[in-house]
């Protein structure tokens, strides 16, 4: 049963839960990322395992996280471990199936900025910076990244190459001996975007329910190239947007 | 009052660890990943007046926004600069994009870089060996990020400097009187910060008799302590699992304090500059002292 009534980030939190499997073992971002996660672990992913730059592993939040490193991350994990554990054992050990990633500004080879907005050394925007994500980025077995479409994110050319997809595309991330295949897909509000198998560019695959391509092209700086044929992302289920609205409320209570 | 054992002197106020232990120009690192961050001790530094900092942290977070804001620092050296959940640290965004109250330098490395950094420095090492940051542009903006081939297999590695500060300032729950300390919930990288100083402070939420600790618990012993100060609630708005919870509200109220510059000021003049420590914060600053039961 679909849901008659749902908003755009609603659609864009639910279609990027489903890319992520059962029994996955994913290494979540702060904020969408989370979000999607947690819907995918709280609808069709009961058996996925959630680990969190801060240590927690297998973490299973009654509320989203507001921050990386939130009580109820560590109070509901199957353990705790120290961070450069996080990243030395368990990221770099090659235990990771998904990373899963936001980011300011892409390009179409899904390399993210979450850096600066204009010139490193006298920046028009101090974005916060890494985190975790360029060693995610490269280390995953693959990656999934979720933002909002706009030509603003979208862009032709990174200010700043924070953490890489598919570098400039073709072979180059294997040259490169990145340990992970990179981004799979990039989800934002208008629909999905998936790299061509062969020149790993990105290309629009699925368009989401009630939106077109005049919108994903206008949000998008460079000249978005359309796959073979495009799907029609499924709108959320009654359970899907019930869960996600659950999930939502009880972390508004907890936040007030 | 008697805080614990007096022989030993280890264990003492933290306006007096403070003046004993950080410096002006001092290489310091207050750790603590969302968890345990040592707010009572940033405090302190802030109102000593310490000047010309090197400061480390992962994640910089509200503390270092403020001590930032306040002149402290000359240099950071970072991961992740942001109001977790929020949005920008408004204070670190003035100083670097418009040099106020003077520029900040940065030395900007992620997340495995650091954490790998501090396991180098504990470790007694000059360097960490990691897999990281091939085609960042990280790279090419830190000089001290650099490439090496591995002796035996030929395989390009990322080497990155050991983190060495003089001092390491952490906060954690408890600590018995001889001052062994006990840390638990998310760890951080805390063990490795003190373990890689010169000199460290330990804020605790309570002085016990007995730890009463698993045999493999997070435990500092006391004798890798310079000084051990008992601050109960001396991490708020961040938090200390199994005492208080995070102030998810109080780093959401910050936002709007810290985007402007006298209302920055004036925050940091009443609840900082004007209270003698952290009980005399926590009492007048109204979102603290609806949360905070003494």
């Amino acid at each position: 049963m679909f849901a008659n009534d749902f908003t755009s980030s609603e659609m864009m939190a639910v279609a990027a839960s489903r890319l992520l499997s059962d029994r996955a073992v994913c290494f979540v971002g702060i904020g969408l990322p989370s979000k999607a996660a947690n819907l995918a672990r709280l609808t069709h992913a009961p058996d996925v395992t959630l680990i969190y730059e801060s240590g927690p592993i297998g973490a299973k939040p009654d509320t989203l996280p507001l921050s990386i490193g939130d009580g109820d991350l560590s109070l509901t994990a199957d353990t705790v471990v120290p961070t450069h554990e996080i990243f030395r054992y368990w990221l770099q050990g090659g235990r990771i199936d998904v990373g899963f990633l936001g980011a300011a500004q892409i390009d179409r080879y899904a390399n993210i900025n979450t850096t600066v907005i204009g010139d490193y050394e006298s920046p028009k925007v101090r974005l916060p910076g890494a985190g975790g994500a360029p060693e995610i980025a490269a280390s995953a077995k693959e990656v999934l990244i979720v933002l909002k479409q706009s030509r603003a994110a979208f862009v032709e050319k990174l200010d700043f190459v924070t953490s890489v997809g598919h570098l400039d595309g073709g072979d180059a991330r294997i040259n490169a001996g990145l340990p992970g295949a990179g981004p799979t897909a990039v989800v934002t509000d208008i629909g999905i975007l998936t790299p061509d198998p062969i020149t790993r560019e990105l290309q629009l695959s699925s368009l989401h329910s009630g939106r077109t391509l005049d919108e994903a092209r206008d949000a998008t700086e460079w000249d978005l190239k359309l796959a073979d044929s495009i799907a029609e992302t499924p709108p959320p289920t009654e359970r899907e947007i019930s869960a996600l609205r659950d999930l939502e409320r009880r972390t508004a209570d907890r936040n007030r | 009052m008697r805080v614990g054992n007096i022989e030993d002197g280890r264990i003492m106020p933290l306006d007096e660890a403070v003046r004993r232990f950080v410096n002006d120009g001092d290489h310091l690192a207050l750790e603590g990943f969302t968890h345990l961050i040592p707010f009572a001790a940033g405090h302190e530094i802030i109102r000593q007046g310490r000047k010309n900092l090197t400061l480390y942290r992962m994640t910089p977070d509200l503390i270092y926004d403020q001590m930032i804001g306040m002149g402290c620092a000359k240099k950071l050296v970072f991961s992740w600069g942001g109001n977790p959940g929020v949005g920008s640290l408004h204070r670190f965004r003035d100083a670097v994009e418009r040099g106020w109250p003077h520029k900040i330098e940065l030395e900007e490395r992620s997340h495995a870089d650091l954490a790998n950094a501090y396991v180098a420095g504990a470790s007694n090492l000059p360097f960490a060996v990691m897999r990281g940051y091939v085609a960042s542009d990280l790279a090419t903006h830190n000089p001290r990020i650099a490439f090496i081939s591995c002796p035996f297999t030929g395989e390009k590695l990322a080497a990155v400097p050991a983190v060495r500060p003089d001092i390491t300032i952490i906060h954690a729950q408890k600590a018995d009187r001889r001052g062994n300390v006990l840390l638990k919930g998310i760890l951080g990288v805390q063990k490795e910060a003190v373990l890689a100083a010169k000199r460290t402070i330990v804020t605790v939420e309570e002085i016990v008799d007995e730890l009463s600790a698993p045999s493999n618990a997070c435990i500092l012993p006391h004798w890798v302590l310079s000084a051990v100060c008992p601050v109960r609630y001396g991490a708020w708005p961040s938090y200390a699992e199994g005492y208080y919870e995070r102030s998810n509200r109080f780093y959401q109220a910050w936002d709007p304090i810290s985007k402007d510059r006298e209302a920055f000021t004036s925050w940091m003049e009443e609840f900082v500059l004007g209270t003698t420590g952290c009980d005399e914060f926590l009492q007048k600053l109204p979102e603290a002292r609806d949360e905070v039961t003494a």
